[in-house]
């Protein structure tokens, strides 16, 4: 683990959300550093995912609070919560995330011309992840023309080609084979070390979960972080 | 594991001495518990008086540890029939978790922690195997998911039981 000591990057205390009468969290709370990876775990439905929508400020609680390096996410303003999604966090889901009519390069180089880069300086660098996440070959397929294993690990490359500080993967590996899912995690996990990005991981299976450097395991809406009980 | 097996198929690819034996297990199959000299030679002796080996040269210096060994046509029937045998699978009816979470209910003390510890042991060993197999060759990557595979289903149980310790509660302190 790297950064062990530094002061939390992420942190949520006691968060609390509903949909309708369905209570997704019921005081959650977790922190994260800068470059360590963390597992949050639980079974399905215990509120894992409303969990990092929150963490990344995609879904709003309804009490309790996110802080990313010390400012709270529900003071900012709609614009700015896009902003810092878009500069800061990377996000890799279980499917469906790659646009399908742009080419596995020009999906991977959309963080960069979003952020203002110029196109060709955007493709070198996309391209120079395709080949960090060994698809380099696919760089002019459609997401539709590679297999689920390939597409998620040109979906990595995006979640990381713009130096996020944190990395949100959900169930990332949720379609994939054992083979498949492990060498996703294994690029996934090196990857944002290299780079000193952190990553909260939501999976349910603890082969996954065993890439990460600790857990948080969600049952009914509460989060518990293990590293305390043993 | 049958060391005997293992060392008699081992022989199958020409004579070796007993060192080259034990150096041979080592590399491929002893990982973290590396073969003891001692076992290594009491095991050809007793292979050699079933007559599953043969002492195919003694070296100069003398010794035991110079005997060559040689496997025998009864020794390749054997490591046959041991290969061609199924491995009686663990039928893990008797474990001591279930019967640390019976206790702890018997008695009044917290399951739900204790299988909440266990649980952040497994996955500690578990974190441990894969760092291991990311810098490992294929056989250590092999024998290091045989391991997670096990610590998995491991994990599963305990989750379950998590979920359903109110029941089993139920049931044990009627």
């Amino acid at each position: 683990m790297t950064g062990a000591a530094a002061e939390p990057l992420l942190v949520a205390r006691d968060l609390r959300k509903s949909f309708g009468r369905t209570c997704a969290l019921d005081g959650a709370e977790m922190s994260v550093r800068a470059g360590e990876v963390v597992a949050v775990m639980g079974p399905s439905g215990s509120g894992k995912s409303t969990l990092l929508h929150c963490l990344a400020g995609i879904v709003t609680p309804d009490a309790g609070e996110v802080r990313y390096r010390g400012d709270r996410l529900s003071a900012m303003s709609d614009g700015a919560r896009s902003a810092l999604r878009r500069t800061d966090f990377g996000f890799v889901f279980q499917f469906g995330q790659l646009v399908p009519e742009l080419t596995c390069l020009e999906n991977v180089a959309m963080p960069l011309r979003l952020a203002g880069r110029r196109r060709r300086d955007a493709e070198a660098e996309a391209a120079r992840w395709l080949e960090r996440l060994e698809v380099a070959e696919l760089a002019g397929q459609r997401p539709g023309e590679v297999s689920g294993g390939q597409g998620q690990r040109v979906a990595v490359a995006r979640a990381l080609v713009g130096g996020p500080r944190v990395v949100f993967a959900d169930e990332p590996t949720g379609a994939l084979d054992s083979l498949n899912g492990e060498r996703v995690m294994r690029l996934l996990t090196e990857a944002a070390h290299d780079t000193g990005a952190a990553v909260v991981l939501v999976t349910h299976e603890a082969r996954v979960a065993a890439y990460s450097d600790r857990e948080i395991v969600v049952r009914d809406g509460k989060s518990r972080d293990l590293e305390h009980t043993s | 594991m049958s060391i005997g097996h293992t060392l008699l198929g081992l022989l199958e690819s020409g004579p070796r001495h007993g060192y080259d034996l034990k150096r041979a297990f080592d590399e491929r199959f002893g990982h973290d518990r590396p073969l003891a000299y001692g076992q290594v030679y009491s095991t050809m002796a007793r292979l050699l008086k079933n007559g599953l080996v043969e002492v195919d040269g003694i070296e100069p210096g003398g010794g035991p540890e110079r005997k060559r060994y040689a496997i025998t046509d009864a020794g390749v029937t054997d490591v046959a029939g041991w290969l061609a045998t199924p491995e009686k699978p663990e039928p893990y009816l008797q474990t001591t978790l279930y019967t640390k979470v019976v206790l702890a209910l018997l008695t009044g003390r917290s399951a739900a922690e204790l299988l909440d510890t266990q649980r952040a042991e497994h996955l500690r060993l578990m974190r441990e195997l894969t760092r291991r197999k990311s810098g490992g060759d294929l056989a250590d990557q092999l024998i290091c998911d045989h391991a997670l595979f096990h610590l998995e289903a491991d994990l599963r149980w305990l989750e379950l039981t998590a979920a359903r310790l109110d029941q089993l509660a139920a049931q044990v302190t009627r």
